[in-house]
């Protein structure tokens, strides 16, 4: 699917990326340890709570190139800035994790392990 | 060639700048992507040790044409008993640390998984050096 049906699902807001909507992608993963995220394998879309800088270091080193942030957490113009170069799409979700991840299942996309 | 990067004590806005820059040369270099990877997730836990467990250090790169060699030295508490820090799962992080997303005892570990060869020397008191190799092919 697109990461405009995605946004359109969520009726999330996007903060970088608008432009890269047509993005397809299948597969996602959730977690607020940044940990977990650097042992993943593929280049999925991160579902996450964690707002701060080190969330897009950490998928800038993990080759992830979208994020999903939960809980109407915003990211600072500092990581929009990081983000923006490392060609990242950043899309805000209203939704806690439960239901974002929710939404996700209900349109198709699959968990990585 | 050879790099180096300092690293600062609780400076976790620039945790991972040596990695992302690290990356930025071995993409330039034409390395394999999924080596590159494998570099600077196991780079990138090292500076956030250092950054999280210690009183500031150094990173030092060396890339030649087959492997890159890193090593992080950090002047800080040491590690008592490095066996048991290698274990997935044990953490002396603080709070801060764990709400960057970090210290949940996976560094050191993510550090093996990643790296050819890995050799971690510490002195309870004086630092901690972290010695990484990964080839290229």
């Amino acid at each position: 699917m697109t990461l405009k049906e995605i946004v359109d699902k969520l009726g999330a807001t996007v903060a970088l990326g608008e432009d890269r909507l047509d993005m397809e992608v299948e597969h996602a993963f959730a977690s607020d340890l940044m940990s977990d995220v650097l042992t993943l394998k593929d280049t999925p879309v991160l579902v996450t709570g964690l707002c701060n800088v080190q969330t897009i270091r950490t998928c800038d080193m993990a080759n992830l190139e979208v994020v999903i942030f939960v809980r109407n957490k915003k990211p600072t113009e500092d990581m929009v800035e990081l983000a923006e170069d490392n060609d990242m799409v950043l899309i805000c979700s209203t939704y806690s994790m439960f239901k974002t991840c929710g939404l996700l299942w209900d349109l198709g996309m699959k968990p990585l392990y | 060639m050879h790099q180096e990067y300092t690293v600062v004590e609780g400076d976790f806005v620039n945790a991972g700048k040596a990695s992302s820059s690290v990356k930025k040369t071995l993409k330039q270099l034409n390395v394999n992507p999924q080596v590159v990877k494998r570099v600077v997730v196991a780079l990138y836990e090292a500076e956030v040790n250092a950054i999280a467990h210690a009183y500031g250090g150094k990173v030092l790169v060396d890339i030649d044409a087959d492997k890159i060699k890193m090593v992080v030295a950090d002047k800080g508490p040491g590690i008592p008993d490095i066996a048991l820090a290698m274990q997935e799962g044990y953490s002396t992080a603080r709070p801060e640390v764990r709400d960057m997303g970090f210290g949940a005892g996976m560094g050191l570990p993510n550090m093996q998984k990643n790296v050819d060869k890995l050799n971690v020397t510490s002195e309870v008191g004086v630092g901690t050096t972290v010695e990484m190799e990964v080839n290229f092919n």
